[in-house]
């Protein structure tokens, strides 16, 4: 990797994007490409990070070992996500939403 | 689960692109990522900030629903401390943010890589990318097991958007408008998560 990117500046553009989608809000013809371009800019981003992976010989000697971590570390969260929303349904929502 | 195949295959695509480039794309590829990443966030401000509906979700449902998304943080963190002693050489925090992308594996996977590097990036794509392949594919198994909840807890920031037909399926309707809620708040606070843990 080389420079660092100071990441306030991403929160930055999170922000003034906020404030760009409150003043553009009644402008529905404009809105309406917003999904396919937010799409068309994650593959952009996801091909310039397949780059970046392929470029690296380490990375790409140890791809399988990575993928394994990757599998264990979502299970858990995947787990501990469900079970903490039981606790939450089982006293806040179950009782009154059954029926 | 369509659109995810097609972000695979870009990611496979760029992955190619750079084993034959080797060396000479690794400035590239960060120098464009971090411009994309920089539109990608511009656009879910638009996204969040042209449509307010979250803000009627949470005075319909009163306060209880804020609890879904706090639960959801307080478990994938302690789902992944959990197994974080096991993982070899990644560090608790390492993998305290790697759980904090929510299954939102675009945004967090770049941001990690600008943070971290590639390895760590690398984890948290894959991670996240599985985490929504999870729901997608045991939603009926995780409603079975932890109720109604689940699956959009499974979910993360993607109940919002890729994985709420499935919870709207398995959970009724009811849980979709908790669903797209929860994601949203999720999906935003992903950036500030990623790197109060990096």
């Amino acid at each position: 990797m080389g420079e660092r990117e100071p990441v306030n500046s991403v929160l930055v553009a999170l922000l003034l994007g906020g404030l760009a989608g409150y003043a553009l809000r009644e402008r529905k013809a404009v809105l309406k490409h917003l999904d396919r371009i937010t799409f068309y800019s994650v593959l952009a981003l996801l091909f310039f990070l397949g780059l970046s992976v392929g470029a690296n010989d380490v990375i790409v000697s140890n791809l399988h070992s990575l993928g394994l971590k990757a599998f264990v570390l979502s299970v858990s969260a995947v787990i501990g996500s469900a079970a903490a929303s039981w606790i939450v349904y089982r006293f806040f929502f179950g009782a009154g939403d059954e029926k | 689960m369509k659109s995810s195949l097609i972000i695979i295959v870009f990611f496979t695509a760029g992955i190619v692109v750079g084993l034959m480039m080797s060396g000479s794309g690794l400035s590239l590829a960060s120098g464009m990522s971090s411009y994309a990443l920089h539109f990608l966030l511009f656009l879910i401000g638009i996204s969040v900030g042209s449509d307010l509906k979250v803000f009627k979700i949470l005075k319909k449902l009163h306060f209880k629903v804020v609890l879904v998304p706090v639960s959801v943080i307080f478990g994938t963190l302690a789902g992944a401390a959990a197994v974080s002693y096991f993982i070899q050489d990644i560090t608790l925090s390492e993998c305290l943010a790697v759980g904090s992308g929510f299954g939102y594996y675009s945004l967090s996977s770049i941001y990690i890589t600008e943070l971290r590097g590639e390895s760590l990036g690398v984890i948290a794509l894959l991670s996240n990318i599985i985490r929504e392949v999870i729901t997608l594919t045991a939603a009926p198994l995780l409603l079975a097991l932890f109720g109604k909840l689940a699956p959009l807890a499974s979910g993360g920031a993607t109940s919002m958007d890729t994985t709420l037909p499935v919870i709207t399926r398995y959970s009724g309707r009811d849980y979709a408008v908790i669903a797209v809620f929860s994601g949203t708040v999720l999906t935003v606070l992903v950036p500030f998560m990623v790197t109060f843990f990096l």
